[in-house]
């Protein structure tokens, strides 16, 4: 704000700065002709002169020119959230991580239920209250893990308010077009993003285009590839995972003599997925000549014989010739080949057997590990159900549970492949057998809300564990996913649950009342999450 | 005279608090922590035992028989009345909790208390039946009489600081800093004039970084000075601007206005707090006559202050305002109605005329920050590291206040436009506008800034 003028009409008043610069010297220094004489007169007539101009200065005070406004935020189409799914947005929002003393008795982890909030809320289609949105921009800030939802649910209003706020920039990185509207159309505009734009803003042209139009992508990516640099070429390279098809085969198979090492690779594991492929044959063919049956034993028995060297062929093809400290280099030359040819080939390889049966066969000379697991890779990465079933194998199998040819995290990947119906069966089989303790990553694999039968195993196998007279906080990580997981429904199922119990003479001590409190949390957070869909209009 | 063993509020008790520093300290203390064997009789006496770093504690009882002239007696021997724990007794009881139970007093106790009877009903005997009648108003007139006397010398001791200061230049004043000012400000509390040591205080914490410090520093030298001499001519003031000058100073008022009835719209809630004691501010605007104001309400040692009213809600009850012209601090009085959703809005005025109201309402107190006012149709618009509200239809605007600009608030309100025209309120002073709540354009509930 500026001062004005004093009216006319007024007796002059000695200027402000005069009074200033009086009042810094002193009025034994400086005693000007507008102060009367006397070391405690003038003094106190300054005073009194700068006490009328203070308050005149401030009474007098006018508003400021008005900078320039900035450009309104784009609309969001989006109907706005119903009243009582807000408040519950801001609760979720106001809950800071640490706050905590530590201990969480018997009360929802509300920071937990954010995700899936913004979930329910960016499938039921409503738009944030804008005054929401600086929450949900400092928590997405804080926790990578939720942007995607975040961003989604935030809309249009929160890009113009990223680049108002420096903190909020990760916005327009994860926005393509830097927040500037949707992405751009026209060629030119993206050719030039492309050609002089931020790497962030290259990724996200990119990756953007190759979800709507692949093959433009490509050529786009084709048209600067020589320049780029190793690191940004990955990236780039990366991007091609989406609507990766046969029309890509060129472009990759020349990637395949990249200067760069881990482009080789890449664009190797892009092909190899590409069942059809020059090199995905070439590899079936390397892999087929180091895995036969052998009809001569008792029964038939798979036989291994690891390759002897790595060719330029191999090694053109993607396959990493120096093995990680601790590892033979044929087996980790072997392991290569077999994670990368298709596994269609391997039926007729192996005298027509389908993949249950192949997978069942015994394996000579301690390969069976590491083909299996090879096999895995080879599934993951084709998304193969077939051969990702037969590698599973059964949940309530000895070997599922404990030291098998495939690791509990490789089993988790597997599942990713089955239908989510098939995959929480699997898991209920494989918690009802070898209960909970090692489930806990196959658990997160499972779709949310869980089935009902996979609930159901989860909230039998912690009355188990709890009538074993074990601590309730040796079950937290899958009594945490339980909370978010499980279906609301059966939050009344669990009431029983929370009650405290008599103590059996051989339990731990006191563990009968932290159960109860374990539990109460669940039902009270299962309660909140039907709440919560409720108030967001779900059924 | 209150009735006997009516528990006072906790409000009543912080108004007995000499300065801000003592309701601080006293605020520590209303806590049961370091109390024992503290109680209540129904005959008006509070006692109790407070540990502190003495290896015996502290014996301290309150006489609150007389609500208007409570007595303190407290073995810390601190010099101001009353003492710190003589506060943080009367906070505890004042709290309720059951901390300070009803109970028969202990010896120490009821032989002070009888005492102090005693005397006083020899001092009424010794008067004579027919003086009796007006010891009360008498005393009382007496001790107000020795209260001004010590503000007036406290007061004529600031002047010839103040002097000292603007005759040795304010560029000398650096050196010597804080201390100086620290202790004046002890001074002015002794003085029994705690406004005056607030503000002393407030010009010793002027930080020596501040852009155009000496323009402040020459700006709060000459309004105290204003204080001071407003002070000593407060007999010739007329009076309004008499009772301005005696709050400003600190001198104990109560809410004596008139009793106003209106539909009341909470436009803001927002607290400060010094660590110990809490102080909750709260902005109304009565629908009907248009008017705005405040209320304050004071928390102890933790405690949330006892009034809550949620912002966007409005409701019928009666205010009555403090003394002293201009000034927006009322009272709550009865209540009729709970509070319950309102669509009325304050109406919205321009930058224009928000500068004028804060310029109209320093002519009944200069000494005023800031005035409450709405601004109708501004856009928050960024300017070089900072923020105003201009105006949507105009070419003027108001910049924001550096703490506001620092608050999480903003962003509220920056989000909540998202580049189109809001309706603020806030307060407007020489220091810019700190938004405290704002509507959309259209329909569209209140969003709380603060």
């Amino acid at each position: 704000m500026s001062a004005t003028p004093a009216p006319e009409g007024t007796p002059r008043a000695v200027p402000w700065e005069e009074l200033v610069t009086v009042a810094l010297l002193g009025t034994d220094r400086r005693t000007p002709s507008w102060l009367p004489p006397g070391r405690e007169a003038a003094p106190r007539a300054l005073l009194d002169l700068a006490a009328v101009e203070t308050v005149r200065r401030r009474a007098g005070l006018l508003p400021a020119p008005a900078g320039a406004r900035p450009e309104p935020a784009a609309p969001d189409p989006r109907p706005v959230l119903p009243a009582a799914a807000a408040r519950r947005l801001t609760m979720l929002l106001s809950e800071r991580p640490g706050s905590g003393d530590g201990r969480r008795g018997s009360a929802p982890d509300l920071m937990e239920l954010l995700p899936q909030w913004l979930s329910l809320a960016c499938e039921r289609g409503f738009a944030p209250p804008p005054e929401a949105l600086p929450a949900l921009l400092d928590a997405a800030r804080g926790r990578t893990d939720l942007r995607p939802a975040a961003l989604a649910f935030a809309g249009p209003r929160a890009r113009w308010l990223a680049r108002l706020n420096p903190n909020w920039r990760f916005v327009l990185r994860a926005t393509p077009g830097g927040g500037s509207g949707p992405p751009p159309k026209e060629p030119e505009h993206g050719g030039r993003l492309w050609q002089e734009g931020l790497f962030a803003e290259r990724v996200a042209l990119l990756t953007a285009l190759r979800a709507r139009q692949p093959h433009a992508a490509r050529d786009l990516l084709a048209s600067t590839w020589a320049t780029e640099r190793a690191e940004d070429r990955l990236m780039f390279l990366d991007s091609l995972r989406t609507g990766l098809d046969p029309a890509d085969e060129p472009f990759l198979e020349q990637a395949l003599l990249d200067r760069s090492r881990t482009v080789r690779a890449t664009a190797a594991e892009l092909l190899s997925t590409l069942p059809g492929s020059a090199l995905a044959g070439r590899m079936a063919a390397r892999a087929a000549a180091c895995v036969a049956v052998d009809r001569t034993r008792r029964e038939p028995t798979i036989v291994v014989e690891a390759p002897h060297e790595c060719d330029p062929g191999m090694e053109r093809d993607g396959v990493v010739p120096k093995p990680p400290a601790g590892r033979g280099e044929r087996s980790w030359w072997f392991g290569q080949l077999v994670e990368a040819a298709p596994l269609g080939s391997w039926t007729a390889r192996l005298g027509g057997r389908t993949p249950q049966e192949i997978t069942a066969l015994p394996v000579a000379d301690d390969w069976r590990c590491e083909l299996h697991r090879a096999w895995c890779r080879a599934a993951v990465r084709q998304r193969d159900t077939d051969w990702s079933r037969a590698l599973l194998g059964a949940p309530s199998a000895p070997e599922a549970g404990g030291p098998g040819a495939v690791s509990l995290a490789e089993r988790a990947r597997l599942l990713s492949a089955l239908p989510p119906a098939e995959r929480a069966g699997w898991v209920a089989g494989f918690v009802s057998a070898h209960g909970l303790s090692e489930a806990f990553q196959l658990l997160g694999v499972c779709e949310v809300p869980w089935a009902a039968p996979l609930g159901r195993a989860v909230v039998d196998a912690l009355n188990i564990a709890r009538d074993a007279g074990s601590y309730p906080w040796s079950f937290s990580g899958v009594m945490g996913l339980a909370e978010r997981c499980l279906d609301p429904a059966q939050a009344s199922h669990l009431d029983m649950l929370a009650a405290i119990p008599d103590e059996p003479e051989d339990a731990s001590p006191g563990a009968g009342g932290y159960w109860a409190e374990a539990f109460q949390r669940l039902t009270t957070t299962l309660r909140l999450r039907a709440t919560m869909r409720e108030e967001l209009g779900m059924p | 005279m209150t009735q006997q063993g009516v528990r006072w509020t906790t409000d009543q008790v912080l108004a007995l608090a000499p300065d801000a520093a003592s309701r601080a300290a006293g605020g520590t203390l209303g806590a049961a922590g370091p109390w024992s064997q503290a109680g209540s009789s129904d005959e008006g006496t509070v006692w109790g035992l407070c540990e502190g770093r003495e290896s015996r504690p502290f014996r301290t009882v309150v006489d609150v028989t007389d609500a208007s002239d409570p007595a303190y007696r407290c073995s810390c021997g601190s010099r101001t009345v009353p003492c710190r724990h003589a506060l943080g007794l009367l906070l505890l009881w004042a709290g309720g909790r059951g901390a300070v139970p009803r109970g028969r007093a202990p010896g120490w106790a009821e032989r002070w208390i009888e005492e102090r009877r005693g005397s006083a009903r020899a001092e009424r005997a010794g008067a004579g039946s027919a003086a009796a009648a007006s010891a009360g108003p008498e005393a009382a007139r007496r001790r107000a009489e020795r209260r001004a006397a010590r503000i007036t010398a406290g007061v004529s001791e600031l002047e010839q600081r103040l002097a000292d200061l603007l005759r040795g230049g304010l560029a000398t004043a650096e050196p010597e800093g804080r201390g100086l000012w620290e202790e004046t400000a002890a001074r002015m509390v002794d003085a029994q004039a705690p406004g005056l040591a607030a503000r002393v205080r407030e010009l010793g914490a002027l930080p020596a970084s501040e852009p155009g410090r000496p323009v402040r520093l020459l700006e709060e030298c000459a309004l105290l000075h204003l204080l001071d001499q407003g002070w000593l001519r407060r007999e010739r003031l007329p009076d309004g601007p008499a009772a301005t000058v005696r709050s400003r100073i600190g001198l104990p008022n109560s809410a004596d206005g008139p009793p106003v009835r209106d539909r009341w719209l909470v436009l803001a809630q927002y607290d400060t707090s010094d660590g110990r004691l809490t102080t909750r501010r709260i902005w109304l605007h009565g629908t009907r006559s248009d008017r705005i104001v405040l209320l304050l309400s004071y928390g102890a040692a933790g405690r949330a202050p006892d009034l809550t009213l949620p912002v966007g809600l409005a409701f019928e009850a009666e205010v009555s305002a403090y003394p002293g012209s201009g000034q927006p601090r009322a009272a709550l009085g009865e209540r009729f109605t709970s509070p319950a959703p309102e669509e009325a809005r304050p109406p919205g005025m321009s930058t224009a005329q928000a500068t004028a109201r804060y310029g109209e309402a320093l002519r009944s107190d200069p000494w005023l920050e800031s005035f409450p006012v709405t601004l109708g149709r501004v856009v928050p618009t960024p300017v070089e590291n900072s923020w105003q509200l201009a105006e949507s239809d105009g070419d003027t605007a108001l910049p924001l206040t550096p703490s506001a600009v620092a608050r999480p608030g903003l962003w509220r309100l920056v989000a909540l436009s998202g580049g189109a025209p809001v309706t603020v309120f806030g307060e407007c002073g020489h220091h810019g506008f700190t938004p405290l709540v704002a509507w959309p354009e259209g329909a569209g509930e209140a969003v709380p800034l603060c």
